[in-house]
Order: structure tokens, then C-alpha cells, then sequence
């Protein structure tokens, strides 16, 4: 479990983030969405330690990563994985040594060992025919699935999603999302996803944010979410006619 | 504005090498990185160093026998002004401005493309200590390979003066011996070597500088690239002038 609270974030004169304060369970998919330029991006970093928040806390299991010694945030980023937006695969790797790479520096596996974790991962995420490709060589799809490999080569306790399906078409994002879902409860981990994708919101939203102005402004799931009054989060979510539309039925449908 | 610009650039490339320099979190890892730099970084650059240090010592030669021949002159002093400029002064920072770059380039375009595409976020993610594991095996690997491609640069130079004088005859192989043997000092070699590795340090420490602190795109990395090989260029010949000086007393 996450739990941030407070948490205040500058840059120059600009305040980025108002004091947020959320929990994050696990074995839940959590959603962060809101207008680009909300704070998504940054909050994000914020918890992963990218960026340190001027003011509050954020703890992972209780232990406060902010005030943490190095060698102990060092050990303890190995419980985390991470699926950046453009999948930030390392390009003088193949895929197969790209899942093996944290194997590698953290694990005390033999090489055998190692290769058969590697290859079980790229099996759960059905690439295991791509393991001798390098990544310039893959779909953008594909590039997320092998970097979605990476992230649970070492079994981690935390996943992070920056826009997972950005650039990918709906049924490839549909694909991703629902093995980011499927992790999330096969290994009953604390997942946040950074997201602005609508059928994400709506597949596996178990636990959404919205942020505006760098200030939380609604918290729910994909069932409540339909039936919100906010204001700002249902310009946000019904934009266009058709999705208003969709929206109507689907409460009369109930 | 431009000093304090200067002060911060410094201070902000010691904090990094403050980072660079920490034992490899995987010694494993390490050594294999470094050996694939010892190729990229140096056996890749064996083929420019020869051709160019070849032309080089011919050029050299040419030039000698034409503004310094003299009745007065003994007809070694050719071999002997292309030995001492070869020994102490192109192969070791003539060559590494040109090394600087071919190597100080790639390593900028490297490192920075890494950094836009968020390869070295994932490995900050990941507890890696990026700055160590990217940085440290390229300088290791050019400042163990830099000796072995100067005394190449020294070989190919004095083959070049050899090959000039043979096909052009402007002089005799025997004078050019006598000369290049004249009052042999070890010492310059050493000079040469001791002075490459400082510079191998210059050129990748600083490209690598340039290289991970890039921010942006494409373009970014592009003037990143440029402005690292202008610092390096800058830095091998200020640290000549002052090495030169420390050593050749």
C-alpha cells in the first residue's frame, strides 16, 4: 500500500501540486487521469522518487521514501517497476537481455536461472517469440509488453504506468491494460497508472484520481464514476456529443 | 554572468564524477561493459588513428626537408624534427583533438539519446546508479586502450615519413634512421602516454557530462554533441600546455 499526503509541488513560481493526499491498496488498479498540464506527470514522479515534493510525506508499506537513507531507497527501488510512456527500452540489448538486465544487477540467480525467470516473463506477456529481437525491431505494443516484462522480471511489489497506451490503438491498449490488470491481481501488487486513455478508466479503474490544477478533485471507481456530479470531471470524461450520448444509455441500461 | 555560468557548469560535472567514480554495483557487468568500450571506443578508432597519423608523418617529413634543409643543417635533422613533433606532440593531443571528435560525439549523441528517450530514468528506477554504470566503463575502457593507440599513432607516423622518403627520394632511408635515432630520450614516449590518458579522462568524462545532463529532444542532444567536443578540444589544450610544462622540466 501507498499512502502520500500533502504533497506539495513547485517549479520556479509555478505550484505544480496543492497538497495531495491519497492511498494507494494493493492488489488494486490504481488511476491517476486529468488534462494534460493537471499534474499527472509530476505526481507520478513524486512517488516513484523522481522528483521530491517541498512539503509532505509519501510511504510505501509504512517505510517514508522521501526521508529515506540512500542504500536503503536504492534496495528498495528493486521492489519497484516502472513502464515508461515510450517503454524506455535500452536499444544495445535484446528484448531477452533487456528482461534480464535487473536479473542481472540484483539478483544473486545463476545465468540458467536467470534465463528461464527472463523467459517466463516474456511468456506472461505472450512475446517469448520477440526474445531475440532488439527493440527498434518491435511494435510500439510490443515495446510495452517487453518493457512490462521488465518491470516484473523481479517480482516487485509497486508498478507504475506513465500513459501506458499513448501512441497505441484501442485494441493494443486494451491489450495492455488488461495485462497491467491481470498483474496487478495475479501478484497483488500496489499498481498507479498515469493515464488520460477513457477505456482504461472504464476496464480496470478499481481506484481512480482525478487531478485538475494540481489539486485532487475526485476520487472513486469505474462504476461511480458514470454517475458523478463533478463538473470539471465531466467535461473532462463526456467531451464530445457521442460520449454523452454513451453515457446516457449506459445509466439507463442500469 | 559568464564566470558564474562557468562555476556551476564545473561544479554540477564534480558532482557527477563524485557519482561516476564509486565501485560498479555489478563487477561482472562492469568488466563486460568495459570491454564492449574498449572496442567501440578504441579498436573502432585504430583504423583513423593509423591513416591519419600515416599522412601526417609524411607531411611532417615533406615539410622539414623542404624549409629546413641547408648547407649548414646535418641531413638527420629531418628525422629528428619529425621524430621529436611525432613523439611529443601529435600522438598524443593532436590525436586526441581527433579523438575528441570522432569518440567525444558518440558518446555525447550515446549518452543523450538515453537520457530523452527516459533510458536512464529506468535505470535510476530500477536502484541502478546510472552516472556509474554508463560513464565509468567508457573513461576506464579509453584510458586503458589510449596507450596502445598512441604508440600505434608514434608507429604509423614514423612509417609515413619512411614511405615519403622512399617514393618521393627527397632523402635516403639511411639519413631518416640516423635522425630518428639521434639522441633518443624514453622519456618523450612516456611524456606522450602520460599525457593521452589525462586527455582520454577529458574527452569522455566531459562528453559523458554533456551527454546526461541533455534536456529536450533530438536537437538538444545535437548541440550537446557540438558543445562537448568544443569544451573537450578546449580543455586537452589548456591541460597540454600545463602538462607539458610539469613534465618536460
Amino acid at each position: 500500500m501507498i499512502e502520500i499526503s500533502s504533497i506539495h509541488k513547485r517549479f520556479e513560481d509555478q505550484e505544480v501540486l496543492k497538497g495531495i493526499t491519497a492511498t494507494f491498496e494493493n492488489g488494486k488498479t490504481n488511476l491517476i487521469i486529468g488534462k494534460s498540464g493537471a499534474g499527472k506527470t509530476v505526481l507520478l514522479k513524486c512517488i516513484v522518487g523522481l522528483e521530491i515534493p517541498e512539503e509532505g510525506t509519501i510511504t510505501y508499506d509504512g517505510r517514508d521514501i522521501i526521508h529515506m537513507h540512500k542504500k536503503e531507497a536504492a534496495k528498495m527501488r528493486q521492489e519497484i517497476g516502472m513502464l515508461f510512456q515510450n517503454a524506455a527500452l535500452f536499444d544495445s540489448m535484446s528484448v531477452l537481455e533487456n528482461v534480464m538486465f535487473p536479473l542481472d544487477m540484483f539478483s544473486s540467480m545463476t545465468y540458467n536461472e536467470r534465463i528461464k525467470r527472463a523467459r517466463a516473463c516474456l511468456e506472461r506477456v505472450n512475446l517469448i517469440e520477440a526474445q531475440d529481437k532488439s527493440p527498434e525491431e518491435l511494435s510500439g505494443g510490443m515495446q510495452k509488453r517487453a518493457a512490462i516484462a521488465r518491470a516484473i522480471a523481479l517480482g516487485p511489489k509497486y508498478l507504475f504506468c506513465d500513459e501506458p497506451n499513448s501512441g497505441l490503438d484501442p485494441q493494443t491498449s486494451l491489450i495492455i491494460d488488461e495485462l497491467i490488470h491481470g498483474i496487478t491481481e495475479e501478484y497483488n501488487i500496489t499498481t498507479i497508472v498515469n493515464t488520460h486513455d477513457m477505456n482504461s478508466v472504464m476496464n480496470i479503474g478499481d481506484h481512480i484520481l482525478f487531478l485538475a490544477n494540481g489539486e485532487l478533485s475526485w476520487e472513486g471507481n469505474n462504476k461511480e464514476i458514470l454517475n458523478t456530479d463533478n463538473k470539471t470531471l465531466n467535461e473532462f470524461l463526456f467531451s464530445s456529443e457521442i460520449l454523452r450520448q454513451v453515457k446516457e444509455q449506459a445509466l439507463h441500461s442500469k | 554572468m559568464f564566470l558564474f555560468d562557468s562555476v556551476k557548469t564545473f561544479g554540477s560535472y564534480l558532482i557527477l564524477m563524485k557519482r561516476v567514480i564509486t565501485p560498479p554495483q555489478r563487477w561482472r557487468i562492469f568488466f563486460r561493459q568495459m570491454m564492449h568500450e574498449v572496442y567501440q571506443l578504441g579498436v573502432n578508432s585504430i583504423p583513423i588513428v593509423l591513416l591519419i597519423s600515416f599522412f601526417i608523418g609524411a607531411v611532417i617529413c615533406i615539410q622539414m626537408k623542404l624549409n629546413i634543409e641547408s648547407p649548414w643543417m646535418p641531413k638527420f635533422v629531418v628525422g629528428y624534427a619529425t621524430r621529436e613533433i611525432l613523439l611529443l606532440e601529435f600522438s598524443s593531443s593532436i590525436m586526441c583533438l581527433i579523438l575528441a571528435g570522432k569518440v567525444g560525439s558518440n558518446i555525447t549523441s550515446e549518452i543523450g539519446t538515453m537520457r530523452v528517450t527516459q533510458q536512464i530514468d529506468a535505470l535510476e528506477i530500477m536502484g541502478v546508479n546510472s552516472a556509474n554504470f554508463l560513464i565509468l566503463p567508457k573513461i576506464s575502457a579509453l584510458m586503458a586502450i589510449i596507450p596502445i593507440l598512441v604508440v600505434f599513432s608514434m608507429a604509423a607516423g614514423v612509417g609515413g615519413a619512411f614511405a615519403i622518403g622512399k617514393f618521393t627520394g627527397i632523402m635516403t632511408a639511411q639519413d631518416l634512421i640516423v635522425g630518428l635515432q639521434y639522441e633518443f630520450n624514453q622519456w618523450y614516449i612516456w611524456c606522450s602516454i602520460i599525457k593521452a590518458i589525462a586527455f582520454a579522462f577529458i574527452i569522455t568524462s566531459v562528453a559523458s557530462f554533456y551527454g546526461y545532463n541533455v534536456k529536450g529532444g533530438s536537437i538538444e542532444v545535437g548541440k550537446a554533441s557540438t558543445n562537448a567536443v568544443v569544451s573537450c578540444s578546449a580543455l586537452i589544450l589548456f591541460s597540454d600546455m600545463v602538462l607539458t610544462q610539469l613534465l618536460m622540466q
